[in-house]
């Protein structure tokens, strides 16, 4: 692992025992996350990208496990970690953003006190310097005010305001590893615009991680370096994000591309992915896609490793779709 | 040809009453008042029979109100809105009754517009039966086509909503709207909780009904990518108020003409554009309790004058077939 290398998963298993039987959410899943990278991590409801992002920060709750795999960050093997040392890098070195910023702000408490509880929680240092902090976090977030703002309740914000709250929360400890969990799905168009806007800023200016979760690819395609298509919890494409787009090989990424309606597809027919995605207590020997997938063919059903037929992609699939990826 | 839909300066005011505690502060001398809120503001659209009208804007710009005020379930405070000549409004009269009847809504969460204790065929035969289009004997078999068409498969016609997948639920959705034969749908935000790869599918089903059916749409959504894909018209509102009509192909491949629409094309997200610099939109959507004067998109627009302020901007027609509501165009 380079020094460049913030945060590498390695064979990650996260499963949910339930009475129905064990619910392979999260299997088998690899990648890595540069100083100042952006990844993205795409998938549809139920493919396990949000399980992801919770396993590296150890919040799954029962009846969900880390059965296996490593989460090396820094050069420390999360897995084994003692719910101590996880307690000391949440909020601190590793900082998580979710979809509802209430999620994460308490309604009672003004927000000067959640704040400078944050930074008091991990670091040494008295009120004022604290209080300073927190403003100075707002202030880079883009909240005007912020001295006044400080004082405020989170009811007294609006929904994009609190978002960049949440934001400010997360980088008040100058962490090196954001985790944004679909965090500018409940937004506008101009606010997520805006949000997007400030998460770039982050990375460039100060290294910080990012993986970006979401099912909006056409977000993740003018802000991340690359990119992870999952799906019923395995990655199933992983590569540059301009290469992915633009050149796909795995039937389901290339399905996906087309379903998304947009400049080029005015007036025409979207290509329709058929089916559903199937139950994760139910799912197909060897590849989780064969009965959705016009490519299959009878090797499907075997184990599917993760092969390469393009340098720099990693690929799970046994009929690989070169056409695209030739030129 | 006359529109099959037209809507006259058509407006909706909320407004909050005082509470009795509010009302014994204002006679004690406190400065309580009355809260207004104009979510749909002098708005006129007309829709032509076959046409797919989108209808774009964020939260909170009167577009599903604007949506609701059509499909009858709200009334408008002020203004008409009129199907094939006759005005909706007049519930109870044979005309009215009809507009109601072939204006059918699709909603966007389909879990919370379906009765969790019915069964599929009945939320999809019941209205049929009631408006007498089918005898109640002939409900099942009904259902059963309906349900074909709208692609589900009739054998699932006894279970109940939640045994349902959510693009499933949505099929329900609109197989209980076709079931009326209707000639005019209501979308609101109709495919905005649904997956990409089954919001694919979704969006093709609109489009097959659109040409086997004959039907005109109101379109309502944010996604403007979702809205270029579908429409042949879209008309883009801002807090309460129309700001620009245009058709599709003019409004995407051209410039657009007002800065508001500018601003949100520019920020919408798309799959060919990579390693974007953002450069976002100054300011927020301000409150519809208390917008601005003028021009309600001033405070945040980077052409502001004076005017702007102070004068509200008219639409009118700059081309044909485009309609915008900005003080610039006079200048040009």
């Amino acid at each position: 692992m380079s020094d460049a290398t913030t945060l590498e998963v390695e064979n990650l298993q996260t499963h949910f025992f339930t009475k129905g039987g064990v619910a392979k959410a999260v299997d088998d899943v690899s990648f890595s996350v540069g100083k100042g990278e952006i990844m993205g991590l795409v998938g549809e409801s139920g493919s396990g990208k949000s399980v992801t992002g919770f396993s590296l920060i150890d919040l799954v709750d029962p009846p969900g496990k880390v059965v296996g795999g490593r989460i090396m960050f820094q050069g420390e093997n999360l897995v084994d970690a003692s719910e101590e040392r996880m307690a000391k890098l949440r909020g601190n070195r590793i900082a998580m953003i979710f979809q509802d910023p209430m999620m994460t702000l308490n309604p009672v408490l003004r927000i000067d006190t959640q704040m400078i509880e944050t930074v008091l929680a991990h670091e040494d240092v008295d009120r004022e310097t604290a209080r300073q902090r927190s403003r100075d976090a707002l202030g880079q977030v883009g909240i005007p005010a912020a001295e006044e703002r400080l004082k405020a309740y989170p009811h007294q914000f609006s929904g994009g305001m609190r978002q960049r709250v949440a934001i400010a929360i997360a980088l008040l400890n100058k962490p090196d590893l954001i985790i944004a969990d679909e965090p500018t799905t409940a937004l506008d168009v101009t606010i997520q615009g805006q949000i997007l806007y400030e998460a770039q800023k982050l990375c460039r200016e100060t290294g910080t991680a990012l993986i970006w979760i979401t099912h909006d690819l056409a977000v993740i395609a003018g802000l991340a370096d690359k990119i992870s298509v999952m799906y019923a919890g395995r990655i199933v494409e992983q590569g540059a994000i301009d290469d992915v787009l633009d050149h796909p090989v795995h039937p389901y990424t290339i399905g996906l591309l087309g379903s998304v309606p947009g400049h080029n597809t005015r007036g025409h027919r979207l290509y329709q992915i058929p089916g559903m995605a199937p139950s994760l207590l139910d799912l197909p020997q060897g590849c989780t896609f064969q009965d959705r997938c016009t490519f299959a063919s009878e090797t499907c059903n075997q184990t599917i490793e993760i092969t390469q037929p393009v340098p720099e992609r990693n690929v799970r699939c046994c009929n690989p779709q070169m056409a695209g990826a030739a030129s | 040809m006359s529109p099959m839909l037209e809507i006259r300066d058509v407006s909706k005011q909320f407004v909050k009453r005082l509470d009795l505690a509010a009302k014994i502060a204002v006679k004690l001398g406190a400065n309580a008042r009355e809260e207004v809120v104009h979510a749909v503001d002098g708005v006129s659209i007309a829709i032509a029979e076959g046409e797919v009208l989108g209808l774009v804007g964020e939260s909170g710009c009167g577009k599903s109100t604007l949506g609701r005020m059509v499909a009858g379930i709200l009334p408008p405070t002020a203004g008409e809105i009129a199907y094939k000549g006759k005005a909706i409004a007049a519930k109870g009269t044979e005309e009215g009754d009809l507009a109601a009847l072939q204006i059918q809504m699709i909603f966007q969460d389909p879990m919370s517009s379906l009765n969790p204790r019915m069964r599929v065929e009945d939320i999809i035969g019941e209205a049929a039966v009631y408006h007498k289009i089918i005898s109640p004997k002939d409900m099942s078999s009904y259902a059963a086509e309906v349900m074909g068409r709208v692609g589900l498969d009739p054998g699932y016609a006894r279970r109940y909503p939640h045994q349902f997948s959510g693009g499933q639920r949505q099929r329900i959705g609109i197989a209980r709207a076709l079931a009326v034969k209707p000639e005019f749908l209501v979308c609101d935000e109709a495919i905005a909780a649904l997956d990409v790869s089954i919001q694919a599918q979704v969006i093709n089903l609109f489009m097959d009904l659109r040409q086997d059916l004959n039907l005109t749409y109101l379109f309502i959504s944010h996604d403007l990518s979702v809205v270029e894909h579908i429409s042949d018209r879209v008309v883009i509102m801002y807090l309460g108020r129309v700001v620009e009509v245009a058709p599709t192909n003019e409004l995407f491949d051209d410039r657009p003409n007002h800065p508001y629409t500018y601003a949100l094309l520019n920020e919408v997200p798309r799959l060919d554009m990579r390693g974007l610099d953002y450069q976002p939109v100054s300011g927020e959507i301000p409150s519809p309790l208390d917008p601005p004067p003028g021009c309600h998109f001033h405070p945040r627009c980077p052409h502001a004058s004076d005017r702007c302020k102070a004068e509200r901007p008219k639409l009118r027609e700059i081309a044909p077939g485009r309609l915008s509501a900005c003080h610039l165009n006079d200048e040009a």
